[in-house]
């Protein structure tokens, strides 16, 4: 089992582009990062060092990043950042992820009326256009606690994952293996985690690494706009927000935020797509 | 005269098939309109027709994993269309189902060892270590090797794919086995190999096969008896030496004579029929066959009167007004 | 013009995977005559449909067709050609058929649209003209009421239908090769029928060359005139379709012979060819059927050359010079091992 984990990674591995692997690594590089701020960081977040001396520095050899108005190492923040901006983002996504693969395995499972209903009210919920949804909420419950922002963020990003899953799914039933478990017996509940499952995850996790970019991006923009994250909580979005105040005098406040945001992002991005290529033909075509 | 294992009456499935925005107007495909047949325990019941024709929708039907909109299935004494589910999924156990396309009938994410035991898994029939013995000496009696348990389905080839589907049928010990166009989808020489596997397990174990398949040269070497399916109707089914001697429908014969012979030169009587097969959405009037029929006796009766399915010759059932039915002597 | 039409000569299509290289075509000659139906014969993974699509460049990367491979037709190394003449040939002077007539037509045009097309292409004939040549082929293919079907979508046809349709195609520009790629396998059995008898009707009234590839026996025997057989990438086996059955050479034939099911004949089971056809990337080095012969012998490790065994019979077997071995069948390696 453990061994078959092994090898099915060093495929998927040698499946990967160039770009997609440089992608994975510099990933995996930030989330490393991200876990070990506190023991990485040269300083705490807001720790405020000398107030005047060291008010708006640009970069230098003691503050790679410089320090901002408060006289607060930016490289420290933008690392504690990391780990409020990832955590959200994964967590967020994981959650869109589970609730819409549940939501659309249940409805093509329960089939006639029950998916129908569920289909309806899915469609009625995709709708609401998100980021006004979510300003509105956010707008209201201010300050957000980070959980609230996951479970809000989360509960709003799973509609497109259920369809998807639906689509797979109901496909997916029709195929003879799925008809050949019945024969056999299996109850539904063992039909839908055995075999329609697996065969739905491909998609999920395409739509998993796109996702993180997305949300990473999305409350980057959230914090900006003042209803995401909340001083003294540094992210990236509301350390770009911080930086682009003075942006004429000190770039470097909004240069590094904003370049690990767009680095994350693209990274999620090209790994994403290469996912996409790399799983799907290499189980479903054969000899 | 023994009991069938499997007595089905006046089965029928139609689907609809909607037109329209929202459905209004549809025909209906009358995929199975109202067969019956018996399979006998240990016996090979061929299922012959066309694409079309209602086989495999029969097929499956029986088995209720399309559920049938009327007739009746008694399978070992038991009413398999008013079961309630617990007692059908015990029933599943004796009646199982084997697929035509090798490439989608196992779960790809799965290994043959684990699509193998499923079966054994579900019924509680073994565990563990017990299972695994298992799953080796099925994987065995089908002919592929124990140590193939940890591979991947698109390790193997069509053939190979086949024999795991076998396989996991048999996990279970069914009496009865419907052989979907097993081997259709096979090369020539693997067709051979699967065949004689399925014949040599119908022996050993005294399985029954509803063996259906649209090769009627694959079926004169597997089956006992043999039907043919036109439009969702059975027209024809006799002995298979008696199908094969003496065709009566003229479908049949048509049939017969389009099989291509690995004879160069061979001068046959061909008989090519005209047009395709209608779609079984069109209401029936007179013989379902009479437009593309190529026998000289056919005439305007034909379009009017729906032959009855009768008795021609002892054990020799057809579908067709211009052949005279066994007269009941004494 | 002289000679064969088309003539393969020494083809080689390799296919540099990641799991190392396919040789799905290792080394393949074959020649096609005027108004001659060639039948290409074998299995899967035996190279028929990579030969195929060779000869007319639709080999797509990872696949490549090798240096000194020459595939002459009319005259010219259509492997020589640059793209636009290349463009010329295909479906002008040879045309394809495949063999899922409904993945062969794009489904949002009509088949009236499709088969004009055609002309349009090749002849810049006018939407008119092509239009009207188009219904007349159609109609030629046997196609009832030509005019009104033309303007059907291919999803509102029936397989054999559709399969006339792209036989249409085909011929639309009298081409002088046909290429068929087991054009009836996806047909039933009556359907198929009409399909060879309408191909052979077409070629006798059009004078093409037919290149008939299937891997079922039985349409050779009613459809070609010569039988080339493949197996592991190469040409086994060749002879006029008469000896083909009456006297096979190669053990592969005789196997695959024997092992057909045919109408009316009393054996109980069916006999069989042991093992399984090796993927192209692992070919065996020596004689690549050694380990399904019921005659090799230690001369297998020596790759077999064609010799020719009788006047336009030739095959890949060391049987042809040491026949005495014939009679000393054994089991084949493959039987001791996995499938019966």
């Amino acid at each position: 089992m453990f061994a078959d984990l092994v090898a099915g990674t060093r495929r998927l591995w040698a499946g990967l582009p160039l770009g997609a692997r440089v992608s994975l690594v510099v990933l995996a590089i930030l989330y490393a990062l991200a876990l070990a701020a506190p023991a990485v960081a040269p300083y705490l977040p807001s720790q405020q060092l000398d107030i005047v001396a060291l008010k708006d520095q640009a970069p230098s050899w003691a503050h790679p990043f410089g320090t901002d108005r408060f006289s607060r190492d930016l490289l420290t923040r933008v690392l504690y950042g990391a780990r409020v901006s990832l955590s959200v983002a994964t967590l967020a996504v994981l959650m869109s992820a589970m609730v819409g693969t549940a939501y659309g395995l249940v409805a093509v499972t329960a089939g006639g009326v029950v998916d129908s209903v569920m289909m309806r009210l899915l469609d009625a919920m995709l709708a609401i256009p998100r980021v006004l949804l979510l300003i509105a909420l956010l707008a209201l419950w201010n300050p957000v606690p980070l959980p609230a922002l996951v479970a809000v963020l989360g509960l709003t990003g799973w509609f497109d994952v259920s369809r998807l899953v639906r689509a797979e799914a109901l496909s997916l039933r029709e195929r003879d293996f799925v008809v050949a478990a019945r024969s056999l017996g299996t109850g539904t509940v063992r039909l839908m985690l055995r075999h329609l499952l697996p065969n739905v995850l491909v998609p999920v996790i395409v739509f998993t690494t796109l996702g993180v970019a997305n949300i990473i991006a999305l409350e980057a923009g959230l914090s900006f706009i003042g209803v995401g994250v909340h001083e003294p909580v540094p992210s990236w979005g509301t350390l770009f927000f911080d930086g682009t105040e003075a942006f004429v005098g000190t770039w470097w406040a909004a240069l590094f935020p904003g370049m690990a945001i767009i680095t994350t992002v693209l990274c999620f991005n090209i790994l994403g797509d290469a996912l996409r290529r790399v799983l799907d033909p290499r189980h479903f075509r054969s000899a | 005269m023994t009991t069938p294992l499997l007595s089905v009456r006046n089965l029928t499935k139609h689907f609809a098939r909607t037109r329209g925005l929202f459905g209004g107007g549809g025909d209906t495909v009358r995929a199975v309109d109202g067969i019956s047949f018996d399979v006998f325990p240990g016996e090979t019941l061929a299922l012959v027709g066309e694409s079309g024709c209602g086989k495999t929708t029969t097929g499956r039907a029986i088995l209720r994993l399309i559920e049938p909109d009327s007739g009746e299935v008694m399978f070992d004494g038991h009413n398999v269309l008013t079961l309630a589910a617990e007692p059908l999924r015990q029933l599943r156990r004796k009646m199982q189902i084997v697929f035509q396309d090798p490439y989608s009938s196992l779960n790809p994410r799965m290994t043959i060892g684990a699509i193998v035991r499923e079966g054994l898994i579900i019924h509680r029939i073994a565990e563990g270590a017990e299972a695994d013995k298992r799953v080796g000496q099925l994987l065995e009696e089908v002919g592929l090797r124990g140590d193939y348990v940890g591979m991947y389905p698109h390790e193997f080839s069509g053939g190979q794919r086949q024999r795991v589907g076998i396989a996991r049928a048999l996990s279970v010990e069914p009496k009865f086995i419907v052989c979907d166009e097993p081997v259709s989808a096979l090369d020539v020489s693997v067709q051979a190999q699967v065949l004689n596997l399925l014949q040599d397990l119908q022996r050993d174990r005294g399985l029954a096969y509803l063996f259906i398949a649209h090769d009627l040269s694959v079926v004169e070497h597997i089956a006992d008896r043999v039907a043919v399916m036109y439009l969702g109707r059975i027209v024809e089914s006799a002995d298979g030496a008696a199908l094969y001697r003496e065709p009566l429908m003229p479908y049949t014969q048509a049939l017969l004579s389009a099989v291509p012979v690995p004879e160069p030169g061979a001068k046959r009587e061909r008989i090519v029929l005209r047009g395709d097969a209608p779609s079984n959405s069109m209401p029936k009037m007179g013989c379902v066959f009479h437009p593309r029929c190529h026998d000289p006796a056919r005439d305007a009766e034909c379009a009017k009167i729906l032959p009855p399915l009768e008795e021609k010759s002892p054990g020799h059932v057809a579908a067709c007004i211009k052949r005279p039915p066994v007269r009941n002597s004494a | 013009m002289t000679g064969p039409l088309l003539s393969i000569e020494n083809l080689r299509t390799y296919f540099y995977t990641d799991a190392g290289v396919a040789r799905a075509v290792d080394g393949v000659s074959l020649q096609v005559s005027q108004g001659e139906t060639v039948g290409l014969v074998g299995e899967s993974g035996c190279g028929k449909t990579v030969t195929a699509l060779s000869i007319l460049r639709l080999i797509a990367s990872p696949g490549r067709i090798e240096p000194d491979s020459r595939i002459v037709f009319e005259g010219k190394d259509l492997l020589q050609l640059g793209p636009e003449e290349i463009r010329r040939v295909r479906g002008n002077r040879i045309a394809m058929i495949f063999q899922e007539p409904m993945t062969a037509l794009n489904p949002v045009f009509t088949v009236g649209d499709q088969v004009a097309e055609v002309a349009r292409v090749h002849d810049g004939a006018t939407r008119r003209e092509a239009w009207k040549r188009a219904v007349e082929m159609l109609d030629r293919v046997g196609i009832p009421s030509a005019d009104e079907r033309a303007r059907d979508y291919p999803h509102q046809m029936s397989g054999g239908m559709r399969q006339r349709v792209v036989i249409a195609m085909a011929l639309m520009m009298r081409p002088a090769l046909v290429i068929a790629d087991e054009p009836t396998t996806a047909l039933d059995v009556t359907i198929q029928a009409q399909i060879l008898e309408l191909l052979r009707d077409l070629q006798r009234t059009f004078g093409m060359s037919l290149l008939l590839i299937t891997h079922d026996m039985g349409v050779v025997a009613e459809t070609a005139s010569r039988v080339v057989v493949m197996y592991g990438g190469e040409v086994v086996e060749q002879a006029p379709v008469d000896r083909i059955f009456a006297s096979p050479h190669h053990p592969y034939t005789e196997g695959l012979l024997a092992a057909m099911p045919r109408l009316g004949s009393a054996r109980d089971r069916l006999l069989t060819i042991p093992g399984t056809v090796p993927p192209p990337t692992e070919w065996p080095s020596g004689c690549r059927f050694r380990d399904r012969c019921s005659y090799a012998w230690e001369r297998a490790t020596e790759h077999p050359a064609l010799s020719e065994i009788a006047p336009g019979h030739v095959s890949r077997c060391h049987l042809a010079q040491e026949p005495q071995r014939r009679l000393q069948p054994h089991e084949p390696l493959a039987a001791g091992r996995g499938a019966p």
